[in-house]
This record gives structure tokens, sequence and C-alpha cells, in this order.
């Protein structure tokens, strides 16, 4: 998948995560995340969305991400979000997820 | 229960209230430009969180509107139990959903009717059309009154009922003729009680097998009305007991306190103890 500009997805209440993505041409995937459990689970947010892009076939993005408490199912369902609305794309593979 | 589709909180926390059936919401809730957002939000919650024995449910954008099929794509592959069709005005619109359903548990590899189906009647024309919309697949496990775009369709607005006593009739009969549930519309206001346990305790009377709820707080009232009076229980134990004692003797009429049992009485007596068996009250369960 090709991002194309910044993409973002999810909202700042209780159990959701905010995360945007900027395209980038190198440099690999770079995460800042802030999250009101960072000290338990900022690693596993962190490789959930290290994962989830690469499902998605993304190698170089700016990844912003603010959590606030979100369970794992919630971070690749924002990420998935974002990742498509950067692409700029509709056409789900839904059997692939 | 009704959840909205794109809040990851009460999505996590939609199994703990004690409703008998969940129901996430990519429709009305969902704002028209946070689609996507929802959509993904429940498949993955399907694919992911567990919410032990409740049917899962999801309602689904038209189908017309384009949304419908995006919907239907990434909610049957994800495994839901029924799909809940919005504003169904005929029986064409669920043969047309079947049809979509069918072809997307054939190309994910789900055995084929796997996949459940729930029409909201919410016009009507829907009203009018109701026996053959019930009529119109057999993956309909239920119809359902949607009161608001009805009322509205109607040129009138909610108030005592009198305005949907049609309406619920014919969705109840209609539903009755298929041997599917009839299930009522939501009452808005949370905070009126009272209000609620008089418009759940006018549909059970009616006859509906259930009624969607907005608000866990209303899950308790509900089960409180159509859970049957201990009563009502003890009444239908000695006519089941009437009837097994005839029928060791091998008579075929049975009676209690001098009164003849016949089938209908039987059918309600068992009906009676099969909803004490699956209540959550009665298991002790927490609702």
């Amino acid at each position: 998948m090709k991002l194309m500009k910044t993409g973002t997805a999810g909202t700042m209440e209780s159990n959701d995560i905010m995360v945007t993505l900027e395209p980038k041409e190198t440099g690999g995937v770079q995460i800042a995340l802030s999250s009101s459990v960072m000290q338990q689970f900022g690693r596993q947010i962190e490789a959930v969305i290290r994962q989830t892009l690469t499902e998605l076939g993304i190698a170089h993005a700016s990844v912003d991400a603010v959590d606030k408490g979100a369970l794992d199912c919630t971070v690749r369902a924002r990420v998935r979000t974002a990742a498509y609305r950067a692409a700029d794309q509709q056409n789900y593979d839904w059997g692939a997820m | 229960m009704f959840v909205p589709g794109n809040n990851p909180g009460m999505i996590k926390d939609a199994g703990i209230y004690g409703a008998d059936s969940i129901m996430f919401d990519l429709e009305d809730s969902v704002a028209i430009t946070e689609k996507d957002a929802a959509r993904f939000l429940v498949f993955q919650a399907l694919k992911t969180l567990h919410f032990g024995k409740k049917e899962i449910v999801v309602r689904i954008n038209d189908l017309s509107s384009g949304l419908g099929i995006q919907d239907l794509e990434a909610i049957v592959r994800a495994g839901v139990h029924v799909v809940r069709l919005p504003k169904t005005d005929s029986a064409e619109d669920v043969v047309f959903c079947e049809k979509e359903i069918e072809r997307i548990e054939k190309e994910a590899g789900i055995p084929l009717g796997t996949t459940g189906m729930m029409a909201a009647i919410e016009s009507a024309n829907g009203v009018l059309n109701a026996k053959e919309i019930a009529h119109a697949s057999g993956r309909l496990i239920g119809i359902a009154l949607g009161a608001e775009d009805y009322v509205t369709d109607l040129k009138t607005t909610r108030s005592d009922g009198v305005e949907l006593l049609f309406a619920r009739c014919m969705i109840l009969n209609a539903a009755r003729s298929a041997g599917i549930d009839a299930l009522d519309t939501v009452y808005s206001d949370v905070n009126n009680e009272q209000g609620f346990i008089e418009e759940a305790t006018l549909i059970k009377k009616l006859g509906f097998d259930g009624k969607s709820v907005i608000n866990p707080r209303q899950i308790d009232p509900l089960h409180k009305v159509f859970m049957p009076s201990e009563k009502d229980l003890e009444k239908s134990r000695a006519i089941m007991a009437a009837i097994a004692e005839a029928n060791a003797k091998g008579s075929g009429v049975a009676s209690l306190n001098g009164k003849m049992i016949d089938k209908p009485v039987v059918i309600r007596a068992q009906r009676m103890l099969d909803l004490a068996e699956i209540s959550p009250i009665v298991e002790g369960e927490e609702v």
C-alpha cells in the first residue's frame, strides 16, 4: 500500500487511540507514541502498530499515536483506517485481514 | 442492546450488562465521515473479542447507499451471527441482501447459511409488506419495528404507543406466520424508566419476543417484564406434571383442579418454562 497523504483515525476518548500516518520515502517506520498506560503496554502498542503496517505492506511511514487505553483490536482498526485514508484507497481486501 | 459501532469503550464493555443480544451499529449512530472507521473497528472486535453465548448482531447501512455492501463484506467474513437490515420495504430487499451474504460466504469459504438475518421495518410500505418480508428468506430469525422512521413516514410522532399499534400488530402476525421472532423498537427516553416498563409490558402482552434497548439501564427492567412470575411457573409445572401423569396412565385427557388441559394450555406452559430456563435471573446470573 502506498501512502499518498496524511491519514488520521480514532479519537481522544477513553479506550481509543488517535493515529496519524504520514508518508515517507525512506527511513522505515518511525513511531511517536504517548499513552496513558505507557509503562505497562507501550511496547505492546508499538508492536501492534508495526505489525499492522507490515501486513499492509507499508515499509516507510511516520506514525503519531496518542493512546487512551485502547485494546489491541482497536489499535489495529485505527491503524488500518488511517492507512487506507492516507492511501486514498477504498478497495478493502477484507479476506486478507 | 444497540452499541455504537465507532465507540471502542462501549464495544469492549458490551458483553457485561446481561443483554441477550448485542447489536453493533454501523448505521445511525455513526457519522457519515466515520463509516470506514466504524466498519474496521467492528470487524476487528468481532474477530478478536469474545462475548460468550450472546447473539452478535450488526446493523448495517442501507444497501442502496453503497455503504451496506461494504459493511456486509466486512462483518460476514468476521463471523457475525445476524445481519440487521435497516429500512426493509419489501421482500426484494431481503432477497437482495441474502444473495450478497451468500456470495460473500462462498468467497470466504464460510458454510452457506451460517449468517442469519433480521429485517427492520421502518416505513408504511414495509409494514404493509410485513408478511412477504417475514417469509422472504430462511435466514431470517426475526423482523423488527424501527419506530422513529416509521412515525415520520406516517406524518406523526411517538406518543403513548397508539400510533404504533397497527405496525406492531402487522409485524407480530407476520412473524408468527413465518415462525420467526417479533422484536419491538427502542424506547428513547432512558431517564423515564416507568414509561419504558409500561411500553415493555404492552409489547409483551401483544406477544412480542423482545425489545431493543439503547442503554444498559433498560436491560434489567426489560428482563423483569418478560420473566414469568413464580405463580405462573408453579402453574406451568403443575400443568406439565398433570400431562405427564395422564400420559403415563395412557389417558388422552388431562385435567388440573377440575379444568381440562387442552393443547394451547400445554404449549403456553411449556413456553413459560422454556423462558424461565434461559432467563439470566433464574440462573442467578447478574443482569
